[in-house]
């Protein structure tokens, strides 16, 4: 072809593995060319497992000057079944990154709510850690991650430092508990009584498994957050990244375009958007 | 004659000439069968498709429509692009080779193919697709017979202004051909026995034109097409997706005869020695169950009326906030090849317009 092929992934090695449930592995990928991603806090990769196939996976690192970038995966279908089966050294490919990210600019001064439900934690973990970065840059900050089961809860080790740091807030709930909890217990929306906002200066930033938008978004909205101070990232089947294959559609959005990353005004009215 | 010309007049024998002159030079010519002979269902008038020919006699100019839009030369059903080692990785895109001359396309397929030029060179481009269309020679041919089922004239799909090398025009003892392209300049060139047409030539062309544009009013949107995105608005939860979709087999064939469709997945194949694998793309469709189904199980069009609906508002509304294009053409295909007789886009957007 005279023009290249947008399918072709570029070549990747997985540099560790680490469990982190009996569901989820983080991978450290770093690219064959030796060339960082260039991503932002919230984009995503089409990840490949040659032989196998291509799936979306968003990034859970923060941008920075290395090569090495994580990747958080739940054993759910074939390419994440297959994935989890690699080892240190093997190769796959990487597409992208794609889709649109956090507004990491335009929330700069700004209080930052994160609302992260279980699996949400991954893609909100890029946009938590680059803000702690860049501390000065933003407001108060305040981290809620809700989990099923005290064993499900992703970062456990880094969430403890998260947990004691001075200059962030961390609530945390499990909808089931064990013997060895005794922190909250309930839905992540049983959370928001714990604290107070200024809703002028506060954005909300979501992202968790469908069920949860509609509650936590109505939790925010009872703590007079406007619309358009509530961001989400949405799941979708993005088979292609390119906006091509017609399998994230939602309306006239192809999520791997216009998002996954949303503001809520934005997609509020549409029909399918959040169930 | 002339280089230049526009409009040319060939004869019905210099066009039987002309194709076996495109053979002789060793083109890949697909146009139309007739493959009434093939049929196996007693009492079936018989279908039409795209395939191969080898000989003048094998194609076909007057059929009224095909069973498969010819969007499987430009996005095929099984389409390789990538190949790959398993170990150690190397991975190599496959890029098509071929010259591919397709001859005799109606106009509302042309404007079909043109949706999916749109698309897919949308950026980011999708050069599989733009490689193999460039490859691609499209001659039209202005429909003369109409399909049952046909109401193209009624979505601004009777003519077609470009997207064509060359069009030609059944007017009776001779064919109208105009030049749509450099393309399709030098093809004329290779046709014998052609001369500039005549203004009572192009005159019987319109009328031609005219004539099978009122036989296909006969089945019709009862409104302007270009109402439909505004007419779908707010029509989300309309009795009729729940009540048409209860006979839904969710078996995709409306997706699959749909010259505006082109969804697809992508897959991997593996030898059977595991050295070497590629990755492929093939057709899919937004009516099958699975289509918006994530790994884990969570499927975002669950609910068959939903999927039914969907495809609805991506020919009337979601293609044409995208892109600008009113993705149905009116070819009539999945109204007649529907297995509930529930795909007709004049059936449900008349009733939507008439407000029950």
């Amino acid at each position: 072809m005279g023009s290249p092929s947008p399918y072709l992934p570029g070549l990747a090695t997985i540099m560790k593995i680490e469990e982190q449930t009996a569901m989820e592995k983080l991978f450290v990928v770093r690219p064959n060319d030796g060339k960082p991603l260039g991503h932002k806090p919230g984009q995503f990769v089409e990840v490949s497992v040659f032989g196998v196939g291509e799936c979306p996976i968003s990034v859970s690192s923060a941008p920075n000057k290395k090569a090495d970038f994580e990747i958080c995966v739940r054993r759910a279908g074939n390419v994440t079944n297959a994935l989890h089966n690699l080892k240190a050294g093997d190769v796959i490919g990487i597409r992208g990154p794609y889709g649109t990210h956090f507004p990491v600019e335009d929330l700069k001064g700004k209080d930052l709510l994160f609302v992260a439900g279980g699996l949400g934690i991954v893609p909100l973990r890029s946009f938590i850690n680059y803000v702690l970065e860049r501390r000065k840059d933003y407001g108060r900050i305040i981290v809620l991650f809700g989990a099923r089961t005290p064993a499900d809860r992703l970062f456990k080790a880094e969430i403890a430092s998260l947990a004691r740091r001075p200059d962030l807030e961390y609530l945390e709930t499990v909808d089931v508990g064990d013997a060895s909890w005794k922190g909250n217990m309930g839905v992540i929306t049983t959370l928001f009584p714990k604290f107070t906002i200024d809703p002028k200066k506060t954005y909300a930033i979501m992202v968790g498994p469908p069920v949860m938008y509609r509650f936590a978004i109505a939790a925010a909205r009872a703590k007079g957050l406007a619309d358009d101070h509530i961001i989400v990232s949405l799941e979708r089947k993005m088979k292609c990244g390119l906006g091509k294959c017609g399998h994230c559609q939602m309306g006239p959005v192809y999520v791997c375009q216009e998002g996954p990353v949303f503001n809520f005004a934005a997609i509020k009215n549409l029909e399918e958007a959040l169930s | 004659m002339g280089g230049d010309m526009n409009l040319a007049i060939i004869e019905k024998e210099g066009l039987h000439l002309f194709v076996a002159e495109l053979l002789r030079r060793k083109n890949t010519v697909v146009g139309v069968k007739d493959q009434s002979a093939v049929s196996s269902i007693p009492g079936d008038s018989g279908f039409y498709t795209y395939a191969p020919i080898n000989s003048p006699e094998e194609l076909t100019l007057s059929f009224d429509v095909t069973l498969i839009p010819p969007k499987k030369y430009l996005l095929p059903a099984y389409e390789q692009l990538l190949t790959f080692n398993l170990s150690p990785g190397s991975i190599k895109a496959d890029a098509p080779k071929e010259e591919l001359i397709v001859f005799g396309v109606h106009p509302y397929d042309i404007i079909a193919i043109n949706q999916m030029d749109k698309v897919f060179s949308t950026v980011p481009q999708d050069n599989h697709y733009l490689e193999r269309r460039k490859r691609t020679t499209i001659i039209g041919v202005d429909p003369v017979k109409i399909a049952p089922r046909a109401f193209w004239s009624s979505m601004g799909a009777d003519t077609v202004a470009g997207g064509f090398d060359l069009m030609l025009t059944d007017i009776g003892q001779c064919y109208v051909m105009e030049v749509g392209s450099k393309k399709g300049a030098s093809l004329l060139k290779m046709a014998p026995k052609t001369r500039e047409a005549a203004p009572a030539e192009v005159k019987e062309r319109d009328k031609v034109r005219t004539e099978a544009r009122k036989r296909c009013d006969a089945n019709r949107l009862s409104f302007s097409y270009l109402e439909l995105p505004s007419l779908l608005d707010g029509k989300e939860e309309h009795v009729i997706w729940e009540e048409k979709s209860h006979l839904c087999f969710s078996c995709g064939t409306c997706n699959l005869v749909c010259p505006t469709c082109y969804c697809f997945d992508v897959r991997d194949d593996v030898s059977i020695d595991l050295k070497k694998g590629s990755r492929y793309r093939t057709w899919d469709g937004c009516l099958l169950s699975d289509f918006a189904q994530v790994a884990g199980g969570g499927n975002f069009r669950g609910h068959r009326a939903d999927r039914y609906r969907h495809r609805f508002y991506r020919k009337g509304q979601f293609i044409y906030r995208r892109f600008g294009d009113i993705a149905c053409v009116g070819c009539g295909r999945c109204s007649a090849q529907c297995p509930s007789d529930i795909a007709d886009p004049i059936a449900v957007f008349n009733r939507l317009k008439e407000g029950i």
